[in-house]
């Protein structure tokens, strides 16, 4: 068990790095700096600000000063919030981003595993194809159209909801939550409608139909845990897809969150603000891959057991 | 009063392809305290006809036309769910032919042990757990105790077997219907839980339903016998009457499908193709694990068109020898001499080459098809592949082969799921025939396939070793199947030779305590002496 956590953490260095990498020149690639703008800056005062952020050294030499940072758990100054660290910044976005990602995998397990398991139970009756064209209208639906929608319906037509913000009125984070989460909510049907359908073709559920047990405790007892796996192997993926993703819910509520400082920092070329989200982001992904993974071997007795020998 | 008592049963499967006929019409009684077997083949109907009186089918497609199914008088076919399922697991409960895939994986077997109890019976737990590790012990768990919080997959099939024997009579049922429940087990393991379940029944004076497709299977422990065939049955009776005068042509051909007799083995002078010298193949299991021994110092002969028998029961290491003649594991130690080359110190071009001249047939023709080529498309790749034909040439080759292996001409475009077990066997068999190989290693080629099948596919193998002159290696852990087709016959048990000999010579004067274990669980003995 150990060793495979181990192992599979080993692993991780050599993608983060390359994702360091590759986002370190990107940045420097792409057109404009963060000191270009429409005021002419005199060139002493450029120059100072160039020195005073290692921009007048040679690229490489940038390139391991901020390997050198990240070593000691610096992400480095902000470009363009002068004064304040990446750190600093990704530290105030990073517990409200969470939240709203939180929330949103809450709606998308909920509904999404309610509404995979339901079709499952009859398929290709109306208690199938209702909820999975559901399903499918939720993954085509972006969230800058379901958003703007659900205001509309729920914050003006109706007034039950606050149209915007975060924590500052009750119920002001339901819609965010419910845009956020929506097309996972869809996948997650479709994951759980899928994993469901096979177990229930299982030998053991005529088993325990055959033991005289009622229909609702042959699923919940012998069938979820099985039908549940790849919808729990999905679930790491999915909660780092949701804090990568949340920029364009943020905007839409006012959402003062790590989405939005991640979106601008890349049209003000903030450097390092861009790097430091890069790295965060992509170390979080790993490390919830991880986590869904372990917990999915967890739930098979098969699995765990070759764990426990290692 | 019958126990069970069915009517005029009728049950149809309808789909867009149109309404077929599953169950036409059957009728049979079960005793108390009697054994009644129901046999037929794959698709005869014996299966939907008891779970359709459960309610275990599911409607659509499946459909009850009609007839009734008396169960201490009551009808089962006219009662809603709820009353079915008070009768599922507490008056008639069910073991499988699968243990590896009816029981949870996710589950310990303590848990799916105590649920029927739990849920019919609405006893405490503690109540329940003494109740289910009494039975664990009566069915031959050792220490239940300790083995109770297992998950199914630390049982071997025949302990899993056990186990839902177990579960299946922890209600004390009234009826007891066991679907095939030992025709994934190996022969030994068979007769223990024939022996178990004929037991068990006795000292509960229960009745019990046995389905089967091999009526040697159901010999040694039927009272009465039931024959089905296309839905409707066929003849019915005391099992002895069936057995000693059997009317029906179809109960004729099962009886005459048990395979009985030895070949006569080879004549003439024996001209080895393939001498084995001790030869190990152990499999590493880890640094600090001893190796497992799957194949230990063994040596044998297999002579220029001879067919020479492999028996012993799952992880004898039998079909590690088969594989490591063909180099598909890695050889530990010793030698394999191939018409004169040492095959085991063979590389690249040259073990290619020499891999041309033997073949494999596996056990199951349902994984080993491609299922998206074509009969012709998976006979003409071989052919193709060796130069054996060429373009213009290979649609004849591959109607040859067709012929050979008697399939008719006109399935050539059809995929394997089209046809049945037996069929796609015979498509595997003229595979492995393409290239013309000296040398075919049968993995278990029957072990799959319905008992009448079975006798098919035997004979043609049979027919075209002596067409082809080829040499085999049949692997088996059914002695009696050996015993039909090979010249001699080698006894493996864990991993080392204990006897060898002609199919006689072990049948009549075996040496070995193993031997003799062997010749004792091949179900149906007493027909065959």
């Amino acid at each position: 068990m150990w060793r495979f956590i181990g192992y599979r953490l080993l692993q991780a260095i050599p993608v983060i790095l390359a994702v360091i990498t590759v986002t370190f020149f990107l940045v420097r690639i792409a057109p404009g700096g963060p000191f270009d703008s429409e005021k002419a800056v005199m060139p002493e005062v450029k120059a100072a600000l160039e020195a005073q952020y290692r921009l007048d050294q040679p690229l490489f030499s940038q390139y391991t000063a901020y390997l050198g940072d990240l070593a000691r758990g610096e992400f480095g100054p902000s470009f363009k919030y002068p004064g304040r660290s990446v750190n600093e910044l990704i530290g105030a976005g990073l517990p409200v981003t969470a939240e709203l990602g939180f929330y949103a995998l809450l709606v998308a397990v909920v509904i999404g595993g309610l509404a995979g398991v339901i079709a499952s139970l009859k398929p290709n009756t109306a208690q199938d194809y209702i909820p999975m064209t559901a399903a499918m209208i939720g993954i085509c639906m972006p969230s800058f159209l379901l958003g703007p929608l659900l205001v509309l319906v729920f914050g003006i037509h109706l007034d039950w909801l606050p149209v915007s913000g975060w924590g500052d009125i009750p119920g002001d984070k339901l819609l965010p939550s419910i845009t956020l989460g929506s097309a996972y909510a869809a996948y997650i049907a479709r994951l759980s409608r899928a994993g469901m359908l096979e177990v229930m073709s299982q030998d053991y559920i005529r088993t325990a139909r055959a033991k005289g047990l009622p229909e609702w405790q042959v699923v919940t007892r012998h069938a979820l845990r099985g039908g549940l796996i790849p919808v729990v192997a999905f679930l790491g993926p999915a909660f780092a897809g949701l804090l990568a993703g949340s920029f364009v819910v943020e905007t839409i509520f006012q959402i003062p969150g790590l989405g939005r400082f991640y979106v601008q920092a890349a049209f003000n070329r903030d450097y390092t603000m861009i790097l430091g989200t890069t790295v965060f982001l992509s170390t979080l992904i790993v490390l919830f891959n991880l986590l869904s993974d372990i917990l999915a071997a967890w739930m098979n007795p098969r699995l765990r057991a070759q764990f426990g020998e290692q | 009063m019958a126990l069970l008592e069915v009517n005029n049963l009728q049950v149809s499967f309808v789909t867009r392809m149109g309404t077929n006929r599953a169950v036409d019409g059957i009728s049979f009684s079960v005793e108390t305290g009697k054994i009644t077997a129901i046999i037929g083949e794959s698709g005869s109907g014996k299966s939907v006809a008891c779970y359709s009186m459960l309610g275990l089918i599911p409607q659509p497609p499946g459909r009850i036309d009609g007839g009734e199914a008396l169960f201490e008088g009551r009808d089962l076919l006219q009662m809603s769910e709820a009353q079915l399922r008070e009768i599922r697991g507490r008056d008639v409960a069910m073991i499988f032919q699968d243990p590896m895939t009816c029981l949870n994986p996710y589950m310990t077997i303590g848990k799916q042990l105590m649920e029927p109890l739990l849920y019919h019976k609405h006893v405490s737990k503690e109540q329940a757990k003494n109740r289910a590790l009494e039975l664990l012990e009566e069915v031959g768990i050792r220490d239940p105790e300790s083995t109770f919080e297992n998950f199914p997959h630390q049982f071997s099939g025949g302990m899993r077997q056990r186990v839902m024997i177990a579960m299946a009579l922890i209600n004390e049922p009234k009826l007891l219907i066991a679907d095939e429940p030992t025709t994934a087990l190996d022969v030994t393991i068979q007769a223990q839980i024939l022996k178990l379940i004929a037991d068990l029944q006795t000292k509960r004076d229960i009745g019990v339903i046995f389905i089967s497709h091999d009526l040697a299977v159901v010999a040694d422990i039927a009272d009465q016998i039931i024959v089905m065939q296309q839905g409707k049955v066929v003849e019915g009776g005391d099992s002895q009457h069936i057995f000693h005068n059997a009317e029906h042509p179809y109960t004729r051909k099962l009886l005459a499908a048990i395979p009985a007799g030895s070949k006569t083995p080879m004549a003439g002078e024996t001209r080895p193709l393939i001498q084995v010298r001790e030869l190990c193949t152990w499999f590493e299991q880890g640094r600090h694990k001893e190796p497992v021994k799957a194949v230990n110092d063994v040596s044998f002969d297999i002579n220029r068109g001879e067919v020479l028998g492999l028996v012993g029961e799952s992880g004898s290491g039998k079909s590690t020898i088969g594989r490591s003649i063909l180099r598909l594991v890695h050889v530990t130690s010793g030698s394999v001499t191939f018409d004169g080359t040492d095959v085991t110190r063979l590389e690249g071009g040259d073990l290619k080459n020499f891999r041309s001249r033997m073949q494999m047939i596996f056990q199951d023709p349902f994984a080993s098809l491609n299922p998206r080529m074509t009969v012709f498309d998976t006979l003409a790749e071989p052919l193709l592949l060796h130069g054996i034909e060429n373009r213009k040439t290979v649609a004849s080759g591959v109607l040859k082969l067709m012929d050979d292996v008697g399939l008719a001409r006109n399935f050539v475009r059809k995929y394997p799921h089209e046809f049945s077990g037996g069929q796609r066997q015979r498509i595997a068999i003229g595979r492995a025939l393409a290239t013309h190989p000296e040398f075919v290693v049968a993995d278990e080629p029957v072990s799959a396939l319905d008992v009448t099948i079975q006798a098919q596919i035997l004979d043609l193998m049979q027919g075209l070793s002596r067409e082809y002159g080829l040499t085999m290696l049949f692997v088996s852990h059914d002695l009696a199947v050996v015993r039909h087709l090979a010249d001699r016959i080698l006894v493996l048990y864990k991993g080392e030779v204990v006897e060898q000999g002609t199919g006689d010579d072990l049948f009549e004067r075996p040496q070995q305590e193993y031997t003799r274990q062997l010749l004792q669980s091949i179900p149906g003995r007493a027909l065959i002496a």
